[in-house]
């Protein structure tokens, strides 16, 4: 599908499957076209080519009101002249339910979202939380083939969000539904989704379950995208598991690349693999390496070290404050950086 | 959003109601009035000829545009009485719309910089008179203005005249009338735009070192420019062909071209002559009026 | 909490002064039992009485009112259309005609849109009377509603209307359960200064009208353009007091539903 603002293609080109009863999640940074490719589903924009394919129905000609998708907005859209009851029953209006099966639904949805009780208010009378309870719980009352969320959890706390991510996974165990959630926030993504898809310019990168998408990221972008990563640039080797002329020396990797011996690539570590000590870890199993303590962060649960190492470029290790009798490192220290081999990926692009 | 059958049926009917209403009776009027200024009086009923027949065909309708002349618009050129008019009128609207905007900006901005409780109340004490008749408020005028009426009392008690002067039948009774009626039409506009001044702009520039006027020059008033701008064209324009004003507050030695129109229309019966002179006081006033409609579509535009 | 510097309470009070005093002045002088404007005869309800007896003017305002009502509705009804038409069809061909059609009437003087109805009317041979003004002053008002109705749909929050459609209504549907209902006041506004609009016209109403409909500002002029009388002064008193209950009322109104709908986009 591809769909044009003026020159610019927003979305370019992107083929995707989502599958029945998962949930999937669009992952990118501002401007991506992971919010526009959520609105072409569910019909408030129109492709310039391609199809949408629901079921094998394509639905690119049926208008929004038609369609057995539903929405939940980030601004939740809650209509201020209805009751909660009442916002929750527009949809089942359109429909023409009868009264009594609209009541029915109504009472298990607002028990589903734990608001029982609160029907009768009007939006201004909830707290953010249970506004987006009620966003949910409208969307979802039609039972729609598939549910849209468009970054749900940006206006809550950080508490509140955490919990809700839990609440919305459950839900969506619970009613079989499939889910298509939009975000920024990369944790978010690998917390709710079973899969996610990665977007930048409207095309997408890479689509894979969280842990392949964090472990084995396809490019360097996505890498740096998705957490945080070390890179060390230098050239494969013949025998295509090792990187030579890296700033940390040469380093073993444990799987072939797609790449030439020669080519120049790039040795990923994320931070949490990076071992730091003072006595020079054994040398065959693992990649090392040494170098000063530049810079400390302490976020409680974990630390996190900024080394330079010999040529003068970055590293950044993440150490779990697990406690224990022996002096943590501190600043200006040489120590020794090692990673095991399996723990790096080898990027080609 | 793609359109279906019922959703396109709705969308000509929303918009179609409203546009051949308008067509029917803004647009096509404003054509008979161009044609009635290129035809002559006749002692008929209509009082005009040629009037157009469509049941005599093609010769009658050569005929028609025959009898179409400029001679109307001539008598406005040769006649000074004419030109008078106009230029008293847009004289009159020039330097009022310049009073308006003098004493209403002040007000305006008074009202913008009010609490923000209190500024739904101003506003609305600014408007009511507006609620009430135009010809009430003129009139009130009248009450006041007269020889013998309250102002010359006040006048007379301060001392400030020996004579009481006869205010009414005057141009000055005219710009007071007219400043009256149209203070809402500027200041409402201007303190829409003065409201949504941020007022972080303002501190951003006393925080480097403008005192207090010259935030107000070089901050203020150029952000202010669109209400102004709306202000004074919402004033200028209808200013230009008053009637009622002039008319019960001013003499009749010299009248303002809204006068003029009402004159020959049922004073003299000339309607085509009516119809030129209203013919080139849009010509006029086309202007300020498309300016008017690109500022108004400015806000419009944005889809 | 901002306070107001001294120029700025000046310029209010002086302000607000100019506005109010010429009407106080008129109300004053309604109750003055001598005739003359120069003597003050005491406080009398005299000329109220006596208007009481006016049958022609009694009825003058029955006619204006009908009237107002009239187009008024007429006018809320086109403007409102025409405002959603500006602000959600899109760009649609002929829009910039179609809104030069809208901004025209608010600023062109009263004379030239009353004689060019007048000359259509006698164009296509109607009769003049209560009718051909209704319609004239649907004309004149339905431009003021669609400004009004306008501002309101622009600081609409459009995700509301995507929502409604995402749930299932379809667009006109939509707009009668959803938009209308949220811009019901500036809906209530224009219609209300539709009805003032048409209710204080003269110019419009003398051009288009027929023999057998005067209505009240026409019936006002001819006894004014004499010089001042002081049963117009209780005239317009009544007038002015209706007026100003009326927006009282709903501007109270207008308050009570905008705490109701505290949390409104």
């Amino acid at each position: 599908m591809t769909k044009r603002f003026g020159r610019e293609a927003v979305v370019d080109q992107l083929s995707l499957d989502i599958y029945e009863g998962e949930f999937f999640a669009l992952l990118g940074p501002s401007g991506c076209g992971k919010t526009t490719l959520l609105r072409l589903i569910a019909g408030f924009e129109r492709p310039d080519a391609g199809h949408i394919l629901l079921d094998g129905v394509d639905l690119a000609p049926v208008p929004p009101y038609r369609r057995p998708v539903n929405m939940m907005f980030q601004s939740y859209a809650l209509f201020p002249h209805l009751s909660v009851e009442a916002n929750i029953a527009f949809g089942l209006k359109q429909d023409r339910l009868s009264r009594r099966e609209i009541a029915t639904r109504i009472a298990d949805m607002l028990a589903m979202v734990k608001l029982e009780g609160l029907g009768r208010r009007k939006p201004h009378e909830l707290s953010g939380g249970q506004r987006q309870r009620v966003a949910l719980a409208r969307s979802l009352v039609k039972r729609p083939r598939v549910l849209l969320l468009d970054e749900p959890m940006a206006a809550l706390d950080k508490k509140l969000r955490s919990d809700t991510q839990f609440e919305l996974m459950a839900l969506q165990r619970t009613l079989n539904l499939t889910f298509v959630i939009v975000t920024h926030d990369q944790s978010e993504a690998m917390t709710v989704a079973d899969r996610i898809a990665v977007m930048d310019h409207g095309r997408l990168i890479q689509v894979a379950p969280a842990a392949e998408v964090y472990e084995r990221p396809r490019s360097r972008w996505v890498a740096d995208f998705v957490g945080d990563i070390n890179l060390f640039q230098g050239r494969l080797g013949n025998d295509r598991l090792s990187v030579e002329g890296t700033p940390a020396g040469n380093l073993r990797a444990g799987l072939k690349p797609e790449a030439d011996p020669g080519a120049i690539v790039w040795l990923a570590v994320r931070p949490e693999k990076i071992r730091i000590s003072r006595e020079q870890p054994a040398l065959d199993a693992a990649n090392c390496t040494s170098g000063t303590v530049v810079d400390i962060g302490y976020l409680g649960d974990m630390s996190i070290y900024k080394l330079r190492i010999r040529d003068g470029s970055m590293v950044r290790a993440a150490v779990a404050n697990v406690g224990g009798a022996e002096r943590p490192i501190g600043f200006d220290e040489q120590v020794w950086l090692s990673w095991p081999i399996e723990a790096a990926t080898v990027l080609t692009y | 959003m793609k359109r279906t059958r019922t959703s396109s049926g709705w969308r000509r009917f929303a918009l179609g109601l409203p546009y051949v209403w308008l067509l029917a009776f803004f647009l096509v009027p404003f054509l008979i009035v161009l044609k009635i200024s290129l035809s002559q009086t006749a002692v008929a009923q209509p009082p005009y000829m040629p009037v157009l027949d469509l049941m005599t065909g093609w010769p009658g309708l050569k005929a028609f545009f025959a009898a179409l002349s400029l001679d109307n618009y001539r008598l406005l050129a040769s006649d000074p009485l004419y030109v008078l008019s106009y230029v008293k009128s847009i004289e009159i609207a020039a330097f009022s719309t310049l009073i308006l905007l003098a004493l209403g900006y002040p007000i305006a901005y008074a009202i913008a910089r009010a609490p923000r409780r209190w500024q739904a109340v101003l506003v609305l004490l600014v408007v009511l008179p507006f609620w009430t008749s135009l010809l009430i408020r003129i009139y009130s005028w009248m009450n006041i203005l007269q020889r013998e009426g309250p102002l010359n009392n006040l006048l007379a008690t301060l001392h400030l005249v020996g004579e009481p002067p006869a205010w009414l039948a005057t141009d000055t009774a005219i710009y007071i009338g007219v400043v009256y009626s149209y203070l809402p039409f500027m200041v409402l506009p201007l303190y829409a735009a003065l409201e949504k001044l941020d007022e972080s702009l303002i501190e951003a520039a006393a925080d480097l070192g403008c005192p207090r006027w010259k935030i107000f020059w070089l901050v203020t008033l150029p952000l202010s420019s669109t209400g102004m701008l709306a202000g004074v064209l919402l004033c200028f324009i209808p200013i230009v062909g008053e009637f009622v004003i002039p008319d019960l507050l001013g003499g009749s030695e010299s009248p303002m071209i809204g006068q003029t129109i009402w004159t020959e229309f049922f004073g003299n019966r000339d309607w085509p002559v009516a119809s030129s002179v209203a013919i080139v006081l849009v010509c006029l006033l086309v202007t300020p009026i498309v300016i008017y409609q690109q500022q108004a579509m400015r806000v419009v535009g944005r889809d | 909490m901002r306070r107001l510097s001294g120029v700025n309470v000046t310029a209010l009070v002086f302000g607000m002064a100019f506005l109010y005093l010429p009407i106080a002045v008129l109300v004053i002088y309604s109750f003055n039992a001598s005739r003359l404007v120069a003597v003050w005869g005491g406080w009398s309800t005299h000329w109220y009485t006596e208007l009481l007896n006016d049958a022609a003017l009694i009825e003058a305002a029955i006619v204006s009112l009908r009237l107002a009502l009239a187009s008024a509705t007429a006018a809320t009804i086109l403007g409102t259309l025409a405002a959603l038409a500006l602000t959600r069809f899109g760009r649609f061909r002929g829009r910039l005609a179609f809104a030069a059609m809208i901004y025209a009437p608010l600023v062109m003087p009263e004379v030239i849109t009353g004689l060019s109805l007048l000359l259509l009317f006698v164009t296509v041979a109607v009769d003049r009377g209560f009718w051909t003004v209704a319609i004239s002053h649907t004309t004149m008002a339905m431009c003021f509603v669609t400004v009004i109705v306008q501002s309101r749909l622009y600081d609409f929050d459009l995700s509301l209307e995507e929502a409604a459609a995402d749930l299932g209504a379809s667009p006109s549907r939509t707009f009668l359960s959803v938009t209308l209902p949220l811009v019901a006041p500036a809906v209530a506004a224009a219609w209300m200064l539709a009805f003032a609009l048409s209710l204080d016209d003269l110019v419009i109403a003398s051009f288009t009208t027929g023999p057998g409909t005067t209505t009240l500002p026409i019936r006002i002029y001819s006894e004014v353009r004499l010089g001042v009388k002081p049963e117009m002064n209780a005239v317009c008193s009544i007038m002015v007091a209706v007026v100003g209950v009326a927006v009282i009322i709903a501007s109270l109104l207008a308050k009570l539903s905008g705490a109701r709908g505290a949390a409104r986009a």
